[in-house]
């Protein structure tokens, strides 16, 4: 492992906080959101103390520097992720947003010019999806389908927690329109095959979006080697600010693709009657955008690159291993999702059985590691058909990144057995 | 340890060994609530006997809070008149929202002060309420049928 945790940890400051009556915290909850980083903190600051303005429209120079901050973080981002350059690359509120805006500008590629014919949808077409995805990637395609009367298909999942691709030849077929999966899971912590169900989706036409919001905090991503055609991620799970995400498109893409909100910004003209929109990625940026929060990014992007996207895989691959060996130890856990390391990332969901052999609810499992400083998350994690396919409700979900060390795996390990302690009959 | 204050030893007593669970005929309404934070589920049924609650039965998924909140309602709502029934929910509400600052009526609410702890906890008040909430739904629902 090249990381040295301990000084990575140093830059935390949340990490030397104590909780529920002097615990230290222990924060393995960063699946949902990743703590930040002081470089991180000290660049909004920095950026709201010194060079707050609006951007594009200000004409003094705080309004270039404040311009400066936000298109260097674009550009930041494009290097970040391979993307061809800068203009394919769209901020937006979050991932959901980005989801959201691909699917609403399908819907209205209806009664857009012929142009956007490649992203109609209507009766007879499909949009194919995954069991395992977050809600973010299911409920805009439902509302798509709804709007438009296509209608909604998804892989399954195998027992052992990976996509189900015996029927790929099935579900991706001529009526395929756009393909949507996570390229790691939330709830799982499993790495899908992107690369392969994009090639299936590209030769018979089909759109590919990737879900990066797992993926791009903990592995190197190159958008333009996995094939896809859009890609989203989320700032605040890569050390970043909440409040900023990023949708990643082809260029040839973002061009026809119709807009989605509008607003100031994202037009060429406006007259009464009728408007025309400025080219991408500002056709898709409507209204003032978080500016702060994209100085934000770019400075957790400087963060991660510092220490190194390979190093980071590779310390939480290690750790992940180790956590994996000391779950199974936990007699009564049941882990959801592959129980080796490979193609996996730190996302661990388990079921917990008590001493006398009941199952205990992942909230009270939860409320027990939180007394012992040891902060999780439980519940359906957003991920409520992915729960239902294992026959569950919810589960308890422990999360890594590279600033966790085995120690904190271990306080998990022993609050786990707390837990069971606690809630079997005396 | 301040887990001591919410999970008391009756909330854990009604949690492993839950009353009126298992759902009952006859009934007049049944409803279905979940608790989307915590993915706790209720089926719940009610009976009403003119203006007294014959009978409430229910299955119910989820975490000890919203088991054992639902096993003590339905020992404390069961064979009352559905006024006080109702009111004895709206003097648990009041405990839920007190952040603990309250001191809860014995002579009303009886086991159920047991969750009085529970209220300190914001993410965990849900799972507390679920079942009266069921309940209250499926009593309006059984008065409309009735009228
Ligand atoms: C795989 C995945 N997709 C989408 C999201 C949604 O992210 P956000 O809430 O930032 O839009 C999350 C995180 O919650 C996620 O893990
Ligand atoms: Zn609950």
């Amino acid at each position: 492992m090249s990381i040295d945790v301990g000084r990575v940890r140093k830059d935390f400051p949340i990490l030397t906080r104590s909780v529920r009556d002097g615990r230290p915290l222990v924060y393995l909850d960063s699946a949902n959101t990743s703590q930040k980083p002081l470089q991180v903190i000290d660049a909004i600051e920095e950026y709201y103390s010194r060079h707050n303005a609006n951007i594009h429209r200000a004409t003094h120079q705080l309004g270039e520097e404040a311009t400066e901050a936000y298109e260097g973080a674009r550009l930041k981002v494009a290097g970040f992720i391979g993307a061809a350059d800068e203009s394919e690359v769209v901020f937006t509120k979050n991932i959901s947003e980005g989801i959201n805006l691909v699917a609403y500008a399908m819907g209205n590629a209806a009664t857009s010019g012929p142009e956007a014919e490649r992203f109609r949808v209507g009766p007879g077409d499909e949009i194919v999806i995954t069991e395992m995805e977050h809600h973010s990637n299911i409920v805009p395609w439902q509302l798509l389908a709804q709007r438009t009367g296509a209608t909604l298909r998804w892989f399954g999942v195998t027992d052992d927690g990976r996509l189900d691709l015996t029927d790929v030849d099935e579900l991706i077929n001529e009526r395929t329109k756009i393909v949507s999966v996570a390229h790691q899971s939330n709830v799982l912590g499993t790495v899908n095959p992107v690369r392969e169900i994009a090639a299936k989706a590209h030769a018979v036409g089909a759109l590919v979006l990737v879900d990066g919001a797992q993926a791009v905090p903990q592995m190197p991503v190159d958008v333009a080697e996995l094939g896809a055609d859009f890609y989203g991620f989320t700032a605040h799970k890569l050390c970043g600010p909440t409040g900023i995400g990023v949708l990643w498109g082809r260029r040839e893409l973002l061009e026809t693709l119709p807009p989605f909100l509008g607003g100031g910004e994202m037009i060429e003209t406006v007259a009464m009657e009728r408007s025309t929109y400025a080219p991408p990625p500002h056709k898709f940026e409507a209204g003032t955008m978080p500016i702060a929060e994209a100085a934000g990014l770019s400075a957790a992007i400087d963060y991660l690159r510092g220490i190194g996207l390979e190093e980071i895989h590779a310390y939480e691959h290690e750790l992940l291993a180790y956590a994996l060996d000391r779950l199974r130890e936990v007699e009564g856990l049941r882990l959801l999702g592959p129980a080796e390391a490979e193609d996996r990332g730190g996302a661990l969901s388990f079921t917990l059985q008590g001493l006398d052999g009941r199952e205990i609810h992942p909230h009270d499992v939860s409320q027990v590691l939180d007394a012992h400083g040891v902060a999780v998350r439980a519940g359906h994690h957003c991920a409520r058909p992915l729960h239902r396919r294992f026959g569950l409700t919810a589960s308890t979900r422990a999360s890594l990144y590279f600033y966790n060390t085995r120690d904190e795996v271990d306080a998990l390990a022993d609050g786990l057995r707390q837990t069971q302690k606690f809630f079997s009959a005396a | 340890m301040q887990l001591e204050s919410m999970y008391q030893e009756i909330i854990l007593d009604h949690y492993r060994n839950p009353h009126h669970k298992g759902l009952r005929d006859p009934y007049d309404a049944e409803v279905h609530h979940v608790n989307p934070t915590c993915g706790d589920e209720v089926t719940l049924r009610v009976r009403l006997d003119g203006d007294d609650v014959a009978d409430v039965s229910y299955d119910a998924m989820g975490c000890s809070i919203s088991q054992a909140s639902a096993s003590v309602m339905a020992d404390l709502i069961i064979g009352r008149p559905v006024k006080e029934a109702m009111n004895t929910g709206d003097e648990f509400l009041k405990l839920m929202q007190s952040k603990g600052q309250v001191d809860p009526d014995e002579d009303v609410l009886e086991d159920a002060v047991a969750f009085s702890g529970v209220s300190k906890y914001p993410a965990r008040i849900k799972c507390a309420l679920l079942a009266w909430m069921a309940w209250k739904d499926a009593t309006a629902k059984a008065m409309e049928a009735q009228a």
